[in-house]
């Protein structure tokens, strides 16, 4: 029978017009994120970093930069001070190799998506900035973080976020 | 008296919608009839090859992902595995059962997103494309849980994959399993039997068994023209070998065969999926090896039936941290090579259709 095709096809259509539909409304409402989610704010602990810069080597564009000094402080002898902590997030393609190569969990992933700036220089994020930021890391190649909720004010601090 | 006409030459694309990227034809008509194609690609070269050889071995598995940038899943799992084969190690087997998981979920969301745009391309705008990247964004979630990105997902590593699947992915995936076979037939009942739709790929775009051979076709494309070629069955890698599944064969090699064949190939790749969720074994998902790698001087080739074909990795190593020569066979580069016979003789209007049944992706192609 001619037509019986679409039929068939407007049934599919009729079907799907009492579905609920599965778009979020974004600004409004926000999708959740899954705790693996490789996001942006890298967050960085400086009492944990030694300054080693496995994750500069480890990156594959090399966006970290990283300059060291000796440590002030004369009854720390295994780990360098840090000048310079830099990520710039604009050529970054949140692979994740850099957290995955940190030996002393000093590196993590955030769990932030919203990253639009107006300039280049601002996607550059600094030490200070990196000491400053909220904590919010992913559990992005460190699995004991799997599971923890994070709220508008939750910051988790180092002890916390370590092995 | 008659009149004195002349082929027309025409230019298509690079920024033609129905090109599936950067793609250029420059076509000669005689009327509506194409007399000779010309493919002009090249706009989305990355160097993806000569960037390999300045990257240690880890690092070029986040270029692999943008090579199909909508399969990267199973180019991740041809790096790998060339690179295992490089070594002379073999991942954990729950590694490479989640590797293979990953792998058939990853053809899925491919055959998805191709028959999306071939159905809109046929003219059903919008309706079939959405309800398509509807079912594929299930899939991503599946893939953002397990390893924190939808597209660029750098999940596989040499010697197994980066983690071990979350609590949460089994549930999600049982969730996943029980609603698309029904999805996968409500796309069939949409359109396959749609006058339309039959008048315009049955034994259109035909692809002879012979042609498609010469040519060094595979994937779907060469299934659908009736040959049985299918490296997870002719040449298993991984556990194929203790899967079953079938692999469906077309007919004729037209548009409609192409067409039906994925739809085919994405049950075939649930039931993958489901055996792969049962069978799941315990133990390391993968080995204990450093972050920089030697892999001794040799070459090694590893190949893996991507959903658009065969994609293989041929890698020479000099002892050193990168690979010295790092060598991509894509299988939407080669599919090309049969356009132009495909191509004339058929009208303007079945250009788009015969190009997009190919199944071609841009990113794989210009590499």
């Amino acid at each position: 029978m001619y037509g019986e095709g679409i039929l068939k096809g407007m049934a599919v259509t009729l079907k799907h017009l009492f579905k609920k539909p599965v778009t979020v409304q974004y600004p409004e409402e926000r999708a959740p994120m899954f705790p693996r989610f490789r996001g942006y704010e890298f967050v960085w602990y400086e009492d944990r970093c030694t300054g080693c810069a496995s994750c500069a080597k480890y990156c594959p564009l090399g966006t970290i930069r990283i300059e060291t000094e000796t440590e002030p402080d004369p009854n720390v002898g295994d780990r360098y001070g840090l000048k310079v902590f830099d990520i710039d997030t604009g050529r970054c393609m949140f692979c994740g190799l850099c957290v995955e190569a940190c030996p002393y969990d000093a590196l993590f992933m955030g769990t932030g998506f919203e990253r639009a700036t107006y300039t280049r220089p601002s996607m550059v994020v600094h030490i200070d900035e990196l000491r400053a930021a909220k904590k919010k890391p992913s559990a992005y190649a460190r699995p004991h973080l799997h599971g923890i909720n994070f709220e508008d004010e939750t910051s988790l601090s180092s002890e916390e976020a370590g092995r | 008296m008659t009149l004195k006409t002349e082929p027309i030459t025409v230019n298509i694309g690079p920024q033609h919608p129905s090109t599936h990227g950067v793609f250029r034809l420059r076509v000669a008509f005689d009327g509506e009839v194409i007399q000779d194609v010309e493919p002009v690609f090249g706009y989305l070269h990355r160097g993806s090859e000569k960037l390999a050889e300045e990257r240690t071995y880890t690092q070029v598995v986040t270029l692999t992902d943008r090579l199909d940038y909508v399969a990267p899943m199973t180019s991740n799992q041809a790096y790998v595995l060339a690179v295992e084969r490089l070594m002379g190690i073999e991942a954990p087997e729950r590694g490479q059962y989640i590797r293979v998981m990953m792998a058939e979920l990853m053809r899925i969301a491919s055959h998805l997103m191709m028959i999306g745009f071939f159905l809109q391309d046929m003219g059903a705008f919008g309706t079939p494309l959405m309800y398509t990247f509807r079912e594929r964004e299930d899939i991503l979630d599946l893939f953002e849980m397990v390893c924190g990105a939808r597209i660029t997902v750098t999940y596989m590593r040499v010697g197994g994959v980066q983690a071990d699947l979350p609590p949460e992915f089994t549930p999600a995936l049982e969730r996943f399993l029980a609603k698309i076979p029904g999805q996968i037939d409500d796309l069939e009942q949409l359109l396959s039997g749609n006058e339309i739709l039959i008048a315009r790929t049955k034994n259109v775009g035909l692809l002879s068994a012979e042609a498609a051979i010469n040519g060094s076709v595979t994937g779907p494309a060469l299934r659908a023209s009736g040959v049985d070629w299918d490296l997870r069955k002719s040449d298993p890698y991984e556990i194929y070998d203790q899967l079953e599944f079938d692999v469906p064969i077309g007919e004729n090699g037209d548009n409609y065969d192409r067409f039906v064949l994925r739809l085919e190939e994405m049950r075939q790749s649930v039931r993958i999926v489901r055996q792969c969720k049962e069978q799941m074994p315990g133990g390391p998902h993968r080995l204990e090896l450093p972050m920089l790698l030697r892999p001794p001087a040799g070459d090694a080739y590893g190949r893996v039936e991507a959903p658009k074909g065969e994609l293989g990795f041929y890698l020479v190593s000099d002892g050193s941290i990168a690979p010295y020569r790092c060598a991509i066979r894509s299988p939407s580069f080669i599919n090309l090579t049969v356009l132009r016979d495909m191509l004339i003789g058929w009208k303007l209007a079945d250009m788009v259709t015969i190009f997009g049944s190919l199944d071609v992706n841009m990113g794989e192609v210009d590499r």
